[in-house]
């Protein structure tokens, strides 16, 4: 049994808190994270509740823990839809070549300029704020980012001797791709959903950060952030406890993808 | 030749994707709810005044009239007024260019100042104090959102130091310094995940190549580390950090789009959101457009740097 990463072993524990708080904030959390209670407005940590209270008094550590629900739903929904139209995208560009490769990469260029942002600002104007907004929004970027590091990955494996001879032994494209190319470029796919989905819960928390996610009083650690700004000289604790939420989701996901890269790839291991 | 004939055909390419892309926009525009002059003209306006204005905006033309109209109008920089601040589009974006491309730029800069030593260093002594700090700060810079950086500058730096200005822009024309020191943290806020990104491309880099065969051959020639390391691992690792660069131009935008916000700057971000709560479509439907174009003009670009960059890349397309 050889030596786990210290990334994976990192990564994994502070993703599988991030799950825990999730799934724990449907069916308790300290307080409803919905209930307003004014005589604890703007309280700080200690005072009411072990993170504060907000604005208008709800219990903030109840709304961090519900958030972690939202941003996660969101975030791997996105990833897993657009990572796996990318991924379609990309192995089978690098399978035929020529004018479909050409074809599909040019799309692609054209989704890698709507970044979730600006497709949520678009898509915003047409069906209004809200989860399905932001599932698509990332969800869209997610494919050329997919497509780019698979089809990339899968022409390094193409151009491999023992794909050479697959080739001569009367293999097809598909076949080829399914047996050859795949398994050996799932550790990369695999690294890139645990990367994206971090990255994900960013571009949800941005979302939300400007009103473009979920709608209230459906608790975002986004939102949290720009109620925040408005009380930053009054309460700053309120500044603290999202900001640190959603830094801490997207390193146990990067810790992670780092972790299983590290696991997966020996020649990795050897230059780190 | 080959170059040029290349690069000819990227931009024949580029003008395919933009008329697919601007027509994507176009159409989600069209689809949206709201008509602009009944928008403009508000609730109580009769019927017969909408219907004046929506010929007078051109409304009721066909719609495949209408688009290429636009798309007429994009090339000789006529893209029409903004439904609420009735001044013309390209102004608007023009005033609001003024903000964005130097908090960008200055942001895109610091990163690059940042990361390159910073990643090169790492690599050059694995494992050692630099490239432990460099992994925690490319770790931790990676996962902190940046408009959650801006509030912190502002709460840390602005309010709790009283250096620099917490939000607002005073315009260039109160001179350079004041409008610099408005753009100051909004870069520092965009600029830190950046380079955390970078960072750890280029150390990735700069560690893989030390290992080619070319390099250890130079050094058992007699090269000395350093040079070896600056004349022929840097040079050679700087392919992943300009890929990475372009790669990063969306996030960039997003980035802007988010610390304008938190800064209350007068850049095109916040125009984009402002526009898109008063359902302006038209300066909507142009913003995007000019993000998409900007986004694949840096991908021509970085591609054809590429092959610049790296000799081997020169036969393939």
């Amino acid at each position: 049994m050889r030596k786990l990463p210290f990334s994976l072993i990192a990564g994994g524990m502070i993703t599988g808190g991030l799950l825990a708080a999730a799934l724990l904030s449907r069916v308790w959390t300290p307080a409803d994270p919905t209930a307003m209670n004014i005589l604890n407005r703007l309280k700080a940590p200690g005072e009411a509740g072990l993170l504060g209270a907000d604005q208008i008094g709800r219990d903030v550590l109840s709304i961090i823990m519900a958030g972690a629900w939202t941003s996660l739903g969101i975030a791997v929904t996105a990833t897993l839809v657009g990572g796996a139209i990318g991924t379609l995208v990309g192995v089978s560009a690098a399978a035929k070549g020529g004018a479909f490769e050409r074809v599909s990469m040019a799309v692609n260029g054209v989704l890698f300029s709507f970044p979730p942002i600006l497709s949520a600002i678009l898509l915003g104007a047409l069906m209004g704020p809200g989860a399905l907004t932001s599932i698509t929004a990332i969800g869209v970027f997610m494919i050329p980012v997919f497509a780019r590091v698979t089809r990339g990955a899968a022409l390094q494996i193409w151009s491999r001797d023992f794909v050479q001879a697959a080739r001569m032994a009367g293999k097809g494209p598909a076949l080829i791709t399914l047996q050859h190319i795949l398994p050996n470029i799932s550790a990369q796919i695999i690294v890139q959903l645990a990367i994206q989905t971090g990255l994900a819960i960013l571009s949800e928390a941005g979302l939300s950060f400007l009103g473009m996610g979920v709608a209230p009083p459906t608790p975002s650690w986004g939102r949290m952030l720009a109620d925040a700004q408005t009380f930053i000289s009054a309460a700053p604790h309120l500044v603290l406890a999202p900001g640190l939420a959603i830094a801490a989701a997207v390193l146990g996901l990067n810790l992670l993808g780092d972790g299983l890269r590290d696991l997966t790839d020996p020649r990795r291991r050897q230059a780190s | 030749m080959l170059a040029f004939k290349r690069l000819a055909r990227q931009i024949g390419g580029l003008a395919v994707v933009l008329a697919i892309a601007s027509l994507v926009i176009f159409l989600l525009i069209e689809a949206a709810p709201g008509d602009p002059a009944s928008i403009m003209l508000g609730t109580n306006a009769s019927p017969d005044t909408v219907a004046a204005l929506r010929a007078e905006l051109g409304l009721d033309r066909p719609l495949l009239l209408r688009y290429l109209s636009w798309l007429g109008g994009v090339f000789t920089g006529d893209l029409g007024n903004s439904y609420t601040y009735g001044v013309p589009v390209a102004q608007l974006i023009g005033d609001r260019l003024a903000v964005t491309v130097p908090l960008t730029a200055i942001a895109t800069l610091l990163s690059i100042v940042i990361s390159l030593p910073l990643g090169v260093w790492a690599a050059n002594r694995p494992n050692g104090p630099v490239d432990t700090l460099a992994s925690l700060f490319s770790q931790v810079g990676i996962a902190v959102p940046n408009f959650w950086i801006g509030l912190l500058l502002i709460l840390g730096v602005a309010l709790g130091l009283g250096w620099l200005t917490p939000g607002g822009f005073p315009g260039w024309q109160a001179g350079a310094w004041p409008a610099l020191e408005a753009l100051i943290l909004p870069a520092i806020a965009l600029a830190i995940p950046q380079s955390a990104v970078l960072t750890r491309v280029t150390r990735a880099a700069v560690i893989e190549v030390t290992n080619e065969d070319f390099v250890r051959t130079a050094r058992a020639k007699g090269m000395s580390r350093t040079r070896a390391l600056w004349r022929h691992t840097v040079p050679n690792a700087l392919l992943p950090v300009v890929t990475m660069l372009g790669l990063q131009i969306p996030f960039l935008i997003s980035g802007a789009v988010l610390v304008e916000n938190v800064f209350t700057l007068p850049g095109i971000g916040t125009l984009a959101y402002q526009a898109l709560s008063q359902r302006d479509l038209i300066v909507v439907q142009n913003v995007v457009l000019m993000f998409t174009l900007i986004v694949m003009v840096v991908n021509v670009i970085v591609d054809a740097l590429y092959a610049v960059l790296d000799p081997r890349l020169r036969g393939r397309t």
